[in-house]
């Protein structure tokens, strides 16, 4: 039971999650999307929305800090386990917190706003809620990491995770003692890992980051008959340098 | 490639330049998603169609075809150009048109030849012995076998069958009903052939080949107004909408031109830029209102009060204490208002009589033909007596003065118009005219004065031929006199002043409208004063909602009278732009022979459905309306006070309106008794109807010889829309469950008619056979017994035209039909080779006996000066003369397919017309027969092929005079014969214009003049009506040849009809103690069906695209007070009821709506989202639940001039407007979505 959880359910939840997400994006790439509904009502969206999408994505990349860097990295930086779980209990507190409470006022929209309501699936409720859910579990581990704030409890998780992703056998047994509340948050994240592809969290990966350091306000595509860009940025810089001639070209004489 | 792969690429970068500073970039990225976009739009092609629904907005659209599927359709904008200075015609279409589409692969369409489960059942056993019409025969004769399915109309159960099957059904009843009863038995029912001719005519020419009954629609409608052939003894004929342009002033009066012509209502939006004054009369603030300098908003039914008011105005301002020249000359050369009537005395009274004629003057004045038909007038320079031209009597018998010219034959003839100078009259006599304004119903204001108001008229004293004396008085003395305006002729009942409470000045009609006087009074005079500087360029816009009254004749005679005052009849800008219905059919004279197979056999048989609705659904049965209730005071002495269906009975024994069925005997055995008896078929019936061997169906329509006992429905919704009186046709010619909820007469213990034999027990379950032809699951569909699918209007070739606009456009298959449909032209070339397959069983080469009433523009139309009735003995039985014609037709039923697809030889023996002109039209067969084929075998052996639709087409552009300039040239010669005028210049010079349906498909093509229209297609004025009347001289076609103000028929007179007068809405005791539920929270409101926003213009109201636009479903509009009365808020459901059925609908309460008057918009249908009624506990009922119809016994008279019978044309007219209902709100909300219950045994 143990084994399957937390041995072989990784491996089958985060092959759906990537092969699932190539599928969709190859198959359906219309339905790629963050589905917003800002358009139908703007009410408690941008509250709920910021307070959500901060403590997620603290929350998310503390995980993804916390789990997956190796040991000896967290000690050749001399942070110790303890202090290092408190900081992750800390942050991941008040981000959880964030998250759950911006969830909720997004979950009250969704659920009580009759054309948002109308216009939702059953996969956009659902996801809703099972972050909410696993929100809650998350937040209460914290009861649970209190018990124990030595660090050597959250030592047991990294080794899981790193265990899994190394493919390295009996990374299962590694947490097979912890608490019972540590299992279901697991669980339930291997569980929405698997749900991904098919709800509109795929938009995480679509995440236009490349906007951040847009060069211009005005962006103009090229014809298509246009050579693709060299994949040297010499050659990009010969082509400005001829574009930019172009544009000097001397004017007739008046 | 791969998506993904493709989007991988994050290290590359996609810039190829900067500008702007740095703040622009042109970017290098893969484009390909945008392929989606531009395939979404991409498409194989374009075909010209339009819309044949009800609305012959005739807009030109593009169907786009992508992959053999019909996509979208949008707006075409390829016109013709109009003229410089007149706006182009686009944009054309709405919403409604382009939300077409949909249907075509929607839910709602018929896929496969549907035949009612239980039928076809036994219909499959008996014809495993029997042959097609013994089997047919044998269901019929078994009346637990007949019950069986005509029970279970509208409760589903329809099974698949193949065409063979579905076609051999209806073939085989056919034949069985031809033989049995008589082949008149078999009717069909399709509207506005305008919309699509051809699919129109492929029923007609089948039921005309077998002798059936085409049944008429635009009276039906009630979109006929009557007024309309009263007035100019012309259907119906109106300026096109690009004429709205050249008014000056327009006045809209009860149309709502952008919502229900939006494809023309830009045509007002640049009038109104280009300076015209508009006023709005419109009970409601419907979207027009908003189009108007003022709005007028009457109390709804009120509009002759309205109308008569401000004829008040204009007489006194414009006639009386001013004369306008163009004015006075107008009313003298083109209307009524100089002929002289004769006042009949009644017990020391007078009353405006019959116009005086030539024959009652000491030897005829000198006229010999038709001197009881030529009006008489006064010369107004010596006084003398002359009979001007253009009289009908002229028409007939004589040739070369039928005109308007100012003559009497070969003299000047100028008409005096008043009498009023001292030294012009005789004396000054009280003439009684009726008061009607006391009359009107609790829910109206009642304005009371005296029933009779006798008022004072400048008369001539004339001695007669007979020896008395009689004093004579000019129509427009009598009219003065009608509107109560004072002449100083001294006399009570006229005023002088505005401000007095007397008919018909403004403050009397304040009180009766609520609309001011000084409003009134200010639209009078700037309508007028516009006409009087422009010469006649004041123009009324109106519509439904006048029409639609028990009394419409009344508002539409109060503006026509308007129009006349202030000659704008005739004139470009001017006149009368009655939309309803839009019917016109410009080729109409080339579609005849090939919708009525005119080519083959005439005449054929033709039915005015109100009539027959009214007998055959036993909607008289239940008659509340008395003839005595709305009979003149001043009626002369009669036999008045009968039932309704009496004077129908009446007026169809004497040949003023048709009968279906006709005899009580199949017409086919009595052609064989005359044979049999040597005698003449007319002489025979005529013998046989006086000793009372045979009867008259009419006589008895519930006696099962005279039921309507086959019943095509095409192109049309008829249980679904138009259907007055639903619940008594599912009641009595359907024999389903129905929600009537009243008592018939027998029940009730009412007066009963005396004409008509009444039968106790009241038939259930008439009809025999419903075919039902349609694209669409419609609520017609759901009742019928056999439902085949027909090609929508972008899967067949066809041809529309509209009154709106001059041009010819075609409708065309941009797909094949989808699934198993067939366009109607195959539908019924297939229904006609099953007959000719079947009919030999029992039927074959016949002589069929068709009665035919005295019909308008045929010299019968002299028939009747005075009114007898040949079975009190006031008169002799002289078919065609006192009574119906009757004339026997041979029919070959084992060639009836051949005939059908073949153009028979009668064209080239006895030539084409319409309209009482003819013309010889030999050469255009023998082209048809190098354009289209040959036969060179078989019963139509050298006749010219019509196989496809596009040959069906091609019949009618190239007989139509409007569509082949050689025609036209021909045509007008004809009428240079009794008009004695050159009128061949108006298509000179098109000899050679020739439209094709490939030329249509190219563009839409602008028709040639025609003499059969009153307006001319010319690059100087727009189309308008009763131009050629003004401008070439051609009569009007009625009695006087002028637009008639009087009617002077017995029975107008007696109706109190004779002038216009303001007559409030009848009362027809729908809303009963009996039927309305104890003391529970209602209200009593009017109930008005106007055209609505989401549907039927262009395209129905299942449609889901128009669904999704309002609520979904059926709804009726409150007022916000009359809501709050009733308990009502926005949304709820409500039932609406009275003694009729029950109907339910969500509430919409709007400012919008006027206190007292709750609207349902015209053919909502009970197929979408539609709960039962908790009245009927049946499914809520459409908006002809609560209507019943009710004839109007002046709409019958025949066999006079202008009022004398034409299909279409003059006839009782369906009216719905009158009633009332009681909404209330609903506590429960069935959806009856429960299993049926299990029958009990039988």
């Amino acid at each position: 039971m143990n084994n399957f959880f937390f041995g072989i359910y990784p491996y089958i939840a985060l092959s759906v999650l990537i092969f699932g997400s190539i599928a969709r994006y190859e198959r359906d790439p219309f339905t790629w999307k963050s589905s917003s509904s800002q358009l139908l009502r703007r009410r408690q969206l941008r509250l709920g929305s910021v307070l959500f999408h901060v403590g997620v994505l603290t929350i998310f990349f503390g995980h993804l800090f916390g789990l997956l860097t190796p040991l000896w990295i967290i000690d050749a930086l001399g942070i110790s386990h303890s202090a290092k779980q408190v900081l992750a209990m800390a942050v991941g507190g008040i981000a959880g917190v964030m998250a759950l409470v911006g969830g909720g006022i997004l979950f009250h929209r969704r659920w009580t706003d009759p054309r948002i309501r109308k216009t939702s699936s059953v996969a956009d409720i659902g996801i809703l809620g099972l972050l909410l859910a696993q929100l809650v579990l998350g937040v209460s581990t914290i009861f649970a990491s209190a018990q124990h704030l030595d660090g050597h409890e959250m030592v047991k998780f990294m080794h899981w995770a790193q265990g899994i992703l190394t493919f390295r056998s009996g990374a299962a047994a590694q947490i097979a003692d912890v608490s019972l509340i540590f299992k279901l948050h697991i669980v339930l994240g291997l569980t929405i890992f698997l749900l991904f592809p098919f709800t509109r969290l795929v938009h995480m990966l679509s995440v236009p980051l490349r906007y951040f350091w847009r060069p211009g306000y005005q962006v103009v595509r090229s014809r298509r008959s246009a050579p693709l860009p060299a994949h040297s940025d010499a050659e990009i810089k010969q082509a400005r340098v001829a574009a930019a001639k172009s544009r000097q070209r001397p004017q007739p004489a008046e | 490639m791969s998506h993904l792969l493709d989007r991988l690429n994050f290290l590359q970068s996609k810039e190829l330049e900067q500008f702007a500073n740095g703040h622009g970039q042109v970017t290098r990225e893969n484009r390909d998603w945008e392929d989606t976009y531009r395939n979404r739009w991409r498409h194989d092609k374009v075909v010209r169609s339009t819309h044949g629904v009800n609305c012959t907005g005739s807009c030109s659209w593009k169907i786009y075809v992508k992959s053999g599927i019909v996509t979208w359709e949008t707006q075409q904008t390829d016109y013709p150009r109009t003229r410089p200075d007149l706006p182009n015609h686009e944009p054309r279409g709405c919403a409604r048109g382009a939300s077409y589409s949909w249907y075509l692969y929607s839910a709602n369409r018929i896929k496969n030849p549907l035949v009612r489960g239980r039928l076809l059942k036994m219909w499959r056993e008996m014809r495993k012995t029997k042959a097609p019409v013994a089997a047919w025969s044998a269901i019929q004769n078994d009346p637990i076998l007949r019950a069986e399915y005509t029970r279970t109309r509208g409760k589903g159960g329809f099974v698949r069958a193949s065409w063979d099957e579905a076609t051999e059904i209806a073939a085989a009843a056919n034949a069985y009903t031809a033989k049995t009863y008589g082949p008149d038995r078999v009717f069909g029912f399709s509207p506005i052939p305008a919309m699509s001719m051809v699919s129109y005519a492929a029923g007609s020419r089948y039921l005309s080949l077998l002798g059936g009954t085409c049944m008429s629609f635009y009276d039906w409608y009630c979109d006929l107004p009557p007024a309309s052939p009263q007035t100019w003894g012309e259907q119906t004929d109106v300026p096109e909408s690009a004429d709205w342009y050249n008014a000056g002033f327009l006045l809209i009066w009860g149309s709502n031109v952008p919502q229900t012509r939006t494809p023309d209502a830009h045509f007002y939006t640049e009038a109104r830029y280009r300076g015209t004054k508009s006023a709005v009369i419109s009970p409601d603030y419907s979207e027009a209102s908003k189009f108007g300098d003022i709005w007028l908003n009457p109390k709804q039914g009120t509009d002759s009060a309205l109308a008569m008011a401000m004829g008040h105005v204009i007489l006194r301002e414009f006639h009386l204490d001013r004369q306008a020249a163009y004015f006075e000359d107008y009313a003298r050369r083109y209307s009524d208002m100089p002929m002289l009537v004769a006042l009949d005395e009644k017990d020391g009274h007078h009353i405006p009589g019959k116009l005086l004629r030539a024959s009652d003057l000491a030897e005829g004045l000198g006229e010999t033909n038709n001197p009881d038909w030529k009006t008489v007038a006064v010369g107004e320079k010596d006084g003398e007596m002359i009979v001007p031209n253009g009289s009908v009597g002229f028409r007939w018998g004589e040739e070369g003065k039928w005109n308007l010219e100012e003559r009497a034959g070969e003299t000047e003839a100028k008409l005096r118009l008043s009498q009023i100078l001292d030294e012009h009259h005789d004396d000054v006599v009280g003439v009684d005219f009726p008061y009607f304004g006391g009359a009107a119903t609790a829910n109206f204001v009642k304005c009371e004065h005296p029933e009779v108001l006798t008022r004072n008229v400048p008369v001539k004293r004339v001695t007669l031929a007979d020896g008395r004396e009689a004093m004579v008085a000019t129509v427009f003395d009598l009219l003065c006199a009608n509107y109560g305006l004072d002449r100083g002729l001294g006399g009570e009942w006229v005023s002088a002043d505005y401000g007095d409470d007397l008919p018909y000045t403004p403050a009397w009609a304040e009180k009766i409208t609520g609309v001011s006087a000084d409003k009134i009074i200010a639209v009078a005079r700037e309508f007028a004063t516009n006409a009087e500087k422009t010469q006649g360029k004041s123009m009324v816009i109106l519509g439904a909602g006048l029409n639609h009254w028990y009394h419409m004749d009344m508002n539409y005679r109060g503006i026509i009278n308007l129009l006349v005052m202030c000659g704008c009849v005739g004139q470009s800008g001017g006149g009368w732009s009655h939309y309803v219905g839009q019917e016109k059919l410009r080729p109409q004279t080339g579609w005849l022979p090939l919708a009525f197979a005119l080519d083959w056999n005439r005449p054929p048989r033709h039915m005015n459905s109100t009539s027959a609705f009214y007998a055959h659904t036993d909607q008289w049965r239940y008659e509340t309306l008395g003839a005595g209730e709305i009979l003149s005071p001043t009626a002369p002495e009669g036999d008045w006070d009968v039932s309704l269906i009496d004077y129908n009975i009446r007026a169809e024994r004497m040949g003023w309106l048709p009968s279906a069925p006709q005899l009580k005997t199949n017409p086919l055995e009595v052609a064989k008794a005359a044979k049999a008896a040597g005698m003449e078929p007319k002489d025979y019936v005529a013998q046989k109807l006086k000793s009372g061997e045979l009867q008259m169906s009419c006589e008895d329509p519930d006696a099962p010889e005279n039921w309507m006992r086959n019943l095509y429905v095409w192109r049309s919704n008829l249980l679904g829309s138009s259907g007055k009186g639903h619940e008594y046709f599912l009641r009595h010619l359907l024999g389903t469950d129905s929600g009537v909820l009243g008592k018939d007469l027998g029940e009730e213990g009412g007066a009963k008619p005396v004409e008509a034999v009444w039968h106790d027990e009241a038939p259930e379950g008439k009809l025999d056979l419903l075919v039902c032809i349609d694209f669409r699951m419609s609520t017609t569909a759901v009742y019928a017994d056999v439902v085949l699918p027909t090609a929508s209007w972008y899967e067949k070739n066809d041809l529309n035209t509209s009154d709106m606009h001059p041009f010819i456009h075609p409708l065309q298959a941009a797909v094949d039909p989808a699934y198993e449909s067939k366009s109607d032209w195959e539908i019924f070339k297939a229904i006609a080779k099953k007959f000719q397959e079947v009919a030999p069983e029992v039927l074959g080469v016949e002589t069929d006996i068709v009665q035919v009433p005295i019909l308008h523009d045929t010299a019968g139309e002299l028939a009747q000066p005075d009114v007898r009735d040949w079975k009190k003995g006031e008169c002799d039985l002289i078919p065609g003369k006192t009574a119906p014609n009757y004339v026997a037709v041979e029919r070959d039923y084992t060639a009836l397919y051949d005939r059908f697809v073949a153009l028979g030889p009668l064209l080239d023996k006895l030539g084409n017309g319409g309209k009482g002109i003819g013309w010889d039209t030999r050469h255009e067969v023998e082209e048809l027969r190098k354009l289209n084929g040959v036969w060179q075998d078989g019963p139509a052996e050298g006749c010219a092929k019509i196989l496809s639709d596009i040959d069906a087409t091609e019949v009618i552009l190239m007989l139509a005079p409007e569509t082949n300039g050689e025609v036209a040239v021909k045509a007008w010669e004809a009428l240079e014969k009794p008009t004695g005028r050159e009128h061949k210049h108006l298509a000179e010079g098109q000899e050679h214009t020739k439209i094709r349906f490939r030329d249509v498909a190219a563009q839409p093509r602008k028709i040639i003049s025609s003499p059969t229209w009153s307006g001319i297609e010319s690059e100087e004025v727009c189309y308008n009506a009763g131009y050629t009347n003004v401008h070439e001289l051609i009569p009007w076609r009625t009695l006087t040849g002028r637009q008639q103000l009087y009617q002077d028929h017995l029975w107008m007179r007696a109706f109190g009809e004779g002038f216009v007068q303001y007559r409030p809405p009848v009362d027809l005791k729908t809303v009963t103690q009996e039927v309305l539920d104890g003391d529970e929270k209602h209200v009593v409101l009017n109930f008005i069906t106007p055209h609505q926003k989401w549907g039927i213009h262009s395209t129905y109201s299942d449609n889901l695209l128009m669904l999704t636009l309002n609520r979904g479903g059926p709804v009726v509009w409150l007022s916000e007070t009359d809501a709050q009365a009733a308990g009502i808020e926005d949304n709820d459901w409500v039932e609406a009821y009275n003694v009729n059925g029950a109907l339910t609908a969500r509430a919409v309460v709007s400012q919008r709506m006027k206190e007292g008057t709750v609207f349902m918009y015209h053919a909502q249908e009970k197929i979408v989202n539609t709960p039962g009624s908790e009245k009927t506990g049946l499914r809520g009922g459409i908006h002809n639940s609560v209507t019943r119809a009710t004839l109007k016994p002046t709409h019958m008279i025949g066999g006079y001039a202008q009022q004398s019978y034409g299909f279409n044309y003059y006839g009782t007219v369906g009216s719905n407007r009158d009633e009332f209902v009681i909404v209330r709100k609903m506590k429960k909300i069935d959806w009856l979505d429960q299993p049926a219950k299990q029958e009990a045994a039988e």
